[in-house]
């Protein structure tokens, strides 16, 4: 069933990233900032643009995600656990022994799970190989891949964009994380991504850019991509790592560490501050900067 | 054996294709920009529908073909074994090894008889880095005919196989009187026994399996009588085989066409050690690189040919 309305996929956003801050506290360690920065597209995907069915969750007729940049995976187990894949309370169990929901996502133990994922830069690859046989079948499935930006300087997702222009693969939609940071710093910093956009063009790319941690450009890009065709396309989704918790914001550091008991409560508290805001519909005008890089 | 027919199984890897691809509609061929050497190109130009040629981008391949396998589609992926199980390691093991994928890795081109290419096209440490992986199978068949029903019954069998094919023509080995008079059974994890001399078991794989049946041949008219074990699948290896030889013959040496470490000869150690523990003889590259040559002339330069194995079994 496809939810239109803002409010409540604001809301699940915003249960995701509560369901994320209490995964990682409660494991102790995790990947906050990545996780948080693409709630909203998670929120967008299993609830509004993905055809899939938790309880037919082997149909070969689904749409799949490919969570290319896995150790967000807080962020996937949140939406499923929201969707009614997994139990609310199999969640206190991510990334300790024995459990379904390990460290990066492994689809062998959750069947929820499209494909398994963690060594950065693979995931584009193994979604083109979906898009071909969904094509070769006439299945109609689209084939979502969410990179991470700092991902992009792996040579292999390159040489994946190629292979995905070569067969014309208009039912992939890939989704760039673009939240500007990674472990040792900007992504500016490490390896400049310039022309991010013409970058994309010149690999046969159809390039949407958006604001990623909003929800209604997010459906409305996700359409435009839906009626592109002929070509992938690249929904170039402008993020704030860490977003939702103000300490988090925008911090390198919080790329791949659990909050302490004071931090676990203030993001709480932020969080909750927020769901009654959305339930109030009190909404903040943005003021986040214009990335000017690309 | 019909030693004057010779077919690199390679090629028989090829023909194989095109007659699972009639069979099987959900077999797909992947190829890295190699389809004439790999002999890919006979599926491409029979089923081109069926094929993808990545271009040169193994990885990229290797990616595609584990996600073609989610939708129920059996790739066989095809490069030189040096990038196959070299390039594109971490895709292999993170996207086909831990997701237990359908795809069947066929990496032609393995060992020093790739010849005059030298060195960095000769793998001669894939059978130690693809058997190390779990859920990964390793079979090097030995000649066209038992290639053939390699590359047909891993096609039943879910999950992933890594198999190891040769760029050098070699002997037909199992025609049809051989394997009557030898009553042999093709069988995945189960090595095949030729002959029961009990001086000597010589453990091939591969191309070095004929080597072995002609040291044997010639040793008998010397009144030398060796067994040659061809262990085409080297994990799961045949344990009980193995235990059996090293209680039945006085020596147990192991010939392949891979470094001595990490391939045929390691496991063979390895099983014995543990089970019933004699000494074992390892012919194969002694960490070293290979070098261009012909491959024959590399065969006897690095000690795995025929002579070379008469010269160890009669020490």
């Amino acid at each position: 069933m496809k939810l239109t309305d803002i409010k409540e996929l604001k809301k699940i956003a915003n249960n995701i990233r509560i369901s994320i801050i209490e995964q990682v506290y409660e494991a102790g360690s995790g990947h906050p900032g990545g996780a948080l920065s693409i709630a909203d597209i998670m929120a967008v995907l299993y609830f509004n643009q993905m055809n899939i069915d938790s309880k037919d969750e082997k149909s070969n007729l689904r749409d799949r995600l490919v969570l290319s940049k896995g150790h967000a995976v807080a962020a996937l187990y949140a939406a499923l656990a929201e969707k009614g894949y997994i139990p609310k309370e199999e969640l206190k169990t991510f990334r300790k022994l024995g459990s379904r929901l390990q460290g990066h996502p492994d689809m062998e133990k959750l069947p929820g799970l499209d494909m398994s994922t963690g060594s950065l830069g693979q995931g584009l690859s193994i979604a083109n190989g979906m898009a071909i046989a969904s094509k070769m079948d006439s299945l109609g499935c689209r084939i979502y891949c969410i990179l991470g930006d700092g991902e992009i300087e792996e040579g292999q997702i390159w040489e994946a964009a190629m292979t995905a222009n070569k067969y014309h693969l208009d039912n992939l939609c890939v989704i760039l994380d673009f939240n500007g940071l990674q472990i040792d710093g900007t992504v500016e910093e490490v390896k400049a991504l310039d022309c991010l956009r013409s970058k994309w063009e010149s690999f046969g790319f159809n390039v949407i850019s958006c604001n990623g941690n909003d929800v209604e450009m997010l459906i409305s890009s996700f359409e435009q991509a839906k009626q592109t065709k002929g070509m992938p396309s690249i929904i170039i989704a402008e993020t704030i790592k860490g977003k939702g918790v103000s300490f988090m914001e925008n911090k390198a550091e919080w790329h791949g560490k659990a909050p302490n008991e004071e931090e676990y409560n203030r993001a709480m508290k932020e969080l909750k501050l927020e769901a009654d805001k959305i339930e109030n519909n009190i909404f903040e005008l943005p003021g986040k900067e214009e990335k000017i890089w690309f | 054996m019909v030693l004057d027919k010779e077919i690199a199984t390679r090629q028989s890897y090829g023909e194989a294709l095109v007659e699972l691809g009639e069979e099987n509609e959900n077999v797909v061929v992947l190829d890295a920009d190699l389809s004439s050497a790999t002999k890919t190109a006979l599926f491409a130009k029979k089923f081109p529908d069926r094929f993808f040629d990545i271009g040169i981008a193994e990885q990229d391949m290797m990616g595609t073909a584990a996600g073609l396998s989610t939708f129920g589609k059996i790739p066989y992926a095809s490069t030189f074994a040096v990038f196959a199980a070299g390039r594109s390691y971490d895709q292999v093991r993170n996207t086909i090894a831990h997701t237990n994928a359908n795809v069947k890795i066929c990496a032609t081109h393995a060992g020093i008889t790739v010849g005059e290419d030298g060195a960095t096209h000769q793998m001669l440490e894939d059978i130690g880095m693809m058997r190390m992986l779990p859920n990964m199978r390793v079979i090097s068949p030995s000649d066209d005919i038992q290639t053939k029903w390699v590359i047909k019954e891993v096609s039943k069998i879910k999950g992933p196989f890594y198999i190891r094919l040769c760029r050098l023509a070699t002997p037909i080995i199992y025609d049809e009187k051989f394997v009557k008079e030898n009553n042999i059974k093709f069988e995945i994890g189960k090595g095949i026994q030729i002959g029961d001399g009990t001086d000597a078991s010589i453990i091939a794989t591969g191309v070095t399996v004929s080597e072995a049946l002609k040291a044997k041949e010639k040793l008998e008219k010397e009144g030398i009588n060796v067994r040659v074990i061809d262990m085409h699948t080297i994990k799961p290896i045949d344990k009980e085989l193995l235990i059996r030889c090293a209680k039945e013959t006085k020596k147990i040496i192991t010939v392949e066409d891979h470094s001595i470490y990490g391939g045929l000869g390691s496991t063979v150690c390895e099983v014995l050690s543990e089970n019933y523990p004699v000494k074992v003889i390892r012919m194969g590259i002694k960490d070293t690189f290979g070098e261009s040559g012909r491959a024959e002339e590399l065969m006897k330069y690095f000690k795995i040919d025929c002579d070379s194995i008469i010269e160890i079994v009669k020490k």
